[in-house]
């Protein structure tokens, strides 16, 4: 099951620049949130705040309250116990070029000490099944990199290698930017059933998109969110004027 | 009349300007000449061995240790052994050392430091073999006497600077978002950098590794006074041993015929023994890469 999301007072920098003011939100457990803005307004920093992403960067910190559940990911835990009750999936499909197609779904287990090979042969296939890709591979499953796939099946994989480690939350940093519409038709519908069992949220730079997947939408700006609503109201009838300016695409 | 050269539709039948295609060949040409030089030049040192080596070479060669001086006959088998043992243990050594090193520097020495190492790196990789050799006498000769141990740490040292360039370099290649993937996997960073980036990197820091282990398999200057050579059998570390360099080394500066042979003999046998464990590592190496991996 998917947990909640609930953030106060997040900030967020990048060295001496703050990337992020202020931000609170409650994102709803087994619902996607779309999170949509102009390129440089912070969406992909604040999903990369949700599960501790951001300090990967060097001279990357951020402060404020971010709850997963009942889980407070910035006070008490480590950045490694949180990513795996958090999964994700990049712009760019990153398959782990040197492992096959199962290896790449099981790794997230089997790199964190997972053995038993009855149910990981379990997993990997309820993984990617989930992730509509189980018909495509399954006869090549330990014979191919998972490089060798085409990108919305990489991505796919990664979508599959995300799950594999039974995420509550799944973060999504614009996972179709870098495919075709038929790869991105199959995603969104991916993320329909998905989010029967986790909570979703998504980056996206197509408000199409986002009306298409999502309840609730966020519009960042300039680091600040400036509006967060349900997707209807945002895209229907905006209350701040430059969430209306975006949507209707006078500037961004 | 608009220029039909540049605008007409089938530009394909255009004629190609006579400067063009003389460029073009020319350059063809160029690059044609470098490449057969490489070749030729390699192929002549194998070929002349081949003619010099192979006539002395037979099973005793590939069996016996050599005989004193007067007596015909004896064979280069404790050097063969020699040069494989002096090897292993400097592998031993450099290689862990070297890729730490890489590690060390492509994962963590975005500083100061980091650029310290690597220019000490770069000033030991151009130091000569034999200042080498002068310090591991020094450091380990100096006091214990000549062994086989001694001869592995110069060699290892010379090994470790290539691997460790290499491997820094082979690891930076790396595309940041492998890594990412594996943090977001929740996968600590100390795991992501041993089962993720170095198994990524690992067919070009292989490569790294056989450049500096083909760079000191023939090397003698390091070990003249380190292993130091060695009529007889040796397989303790702390005793003086025989390697194929030396033996080369010594029985091309004797007045004797037979030894010159065996000299030429030596060259070919390390030249096949450097080239089948560079093919045997690639092969094992390869086996492990998948289908569609790059």
């Amino acid at each position: 099951m998917g947990v909640g999301i609930q953030v106060e007072k997040l900030d967020a920098w990048f060295g001496k620049t703050q990337a992020l003011h202020d931000i609170n939100i409650n994102i709803a457990a087994n619902h996607a949130t779309a999170v949509i803005g102009p390129s440089g307004c912070g969406k992909s920093t604040f999903v990369r705040c949700l599960n501790r992403m951001h300090e990967t960067i060097p001279q990357a910190r951020a402060e404020g309250r971010v709850r997963i559940g009942e889980v407070d990911i910035y006070n008490g835990t480590s950045a490694t116990q949180i990513r795996r009750r958090i999964g994700m999936v990049f712009q760019k499909p990153n398959p782990f070029p040197t492992m096959t197609i199962y290896d790449n779904v099981a790794s997230g287990l089997k790199l964190n000490g997972f053995r038993d090979r009855r149910r990981l042969d379990e997993i990997v296939e309820r993984s990617l099944r989930y992730a509509a890709l189980w018909e495509e591979v399954k006869d090549t499953l330990r014979k191919k990199s998972g490089a060798s796939l085409s990108g919305g099946q990489q991505q796919r994989l990664c979508i599959a290698r995300a799950l594999a480690v039974e995420p509550q939350v799944l973060l999504m940093d614009e996972p179709c930017s870098a495919l075709d519409p038929i790869s991105t038709g199959k995603i969104e519908e991916l993320i329909f059933q998905l989010k029967e069992k986790f909570t979703i949220v998504i980056v996206t730079h197509n408000m199409q998109q986002a009306s298409r997947v999502a309840e609730f939408t966020g519009f960042f700006l300039m680091g600040k969110l400036i509006e967060f609503d349900k997707t209807e109201k945002i895209f229907t009838t905006p209350s701040n004027k430059r969430t209306e300016d975006y949507i209707t695409g006078r500037f961004g | 009349m608009p220029n039909t050269t540049l605008l007409s539709n089938d530009f394909a039948a255009a004629p190609v300007s006579v400067r063009r295609r003389l460029t073009n060949m020319l350059a063809t040409g160029a690059a044609a000449g470098a490449v057969l030089l490489v070749l030729l030049s390699l192929g002549a040192i194998f070929v002349y061995l081949v003619y010099k080596g192979i006539g002395a070479i037979d099973w005793n060669f590939l069996t016996q240790i050599p005989k004193p001086v007067g007596e015909s006959g004896g064979g280069m088998a404790n050097a063969i052994a020699g040069t494989a043992y002096i090897l292993l243990i400097a592998s031993a050594f450099g290689v862990p050392i070297g890729i730490g090193a890489g590690i060390y520097l492509a994962e963590y020495g975005r500083h100061r430091f980091g650029d310290i190492v690597r220019f000490t790196a770069d000033v030991l990789n151009g130091v000569p073999s034999i200042v080498v050799g002068i310090v591991a006498w020094a450091v380990v000769v100096v006091g214990h006497g000549f062994s086989a141990l001694a001869g592995s740490v110069a060699l290892a040292i010379m090994m470790i600077p290539t691997i460790t360039r290499a491997t820094e370099e082979m690891l930076l290649l790396v595309p940041n978002t492998v890594r990412e993937a594996a943090y977001g996997l929740g996968v600590s960073r100390w795991r992501t950098t041993l089962s993720i980036t170095l198994r990524t990197a690992s067919s070009g820091v292989i490569t790294g590794i056989m450049l500096a282990f083909a760079r000191v398999a023939g090397e003698t200057a390091p070990l003249l006074f380190t292993a130091f050579g060695n009529t007889y059998w040796n397989w303790k570390l702390d005793q003086p041993t025989a390697a194929l360099s030396l033996q080369i080394y010594v029985y091309a500066n004797s007045p004797f015929d037979e030894w010159h042979r065996q000299a030429w003999a030596g060259a070919l046998i390390l030249i096949v023994l450097i080239v089948a464990s560079i093919s045997a590592v690639r092969l094992v190496a390869g086996r492990g890469m998948l289908k569609g991996a790059n």
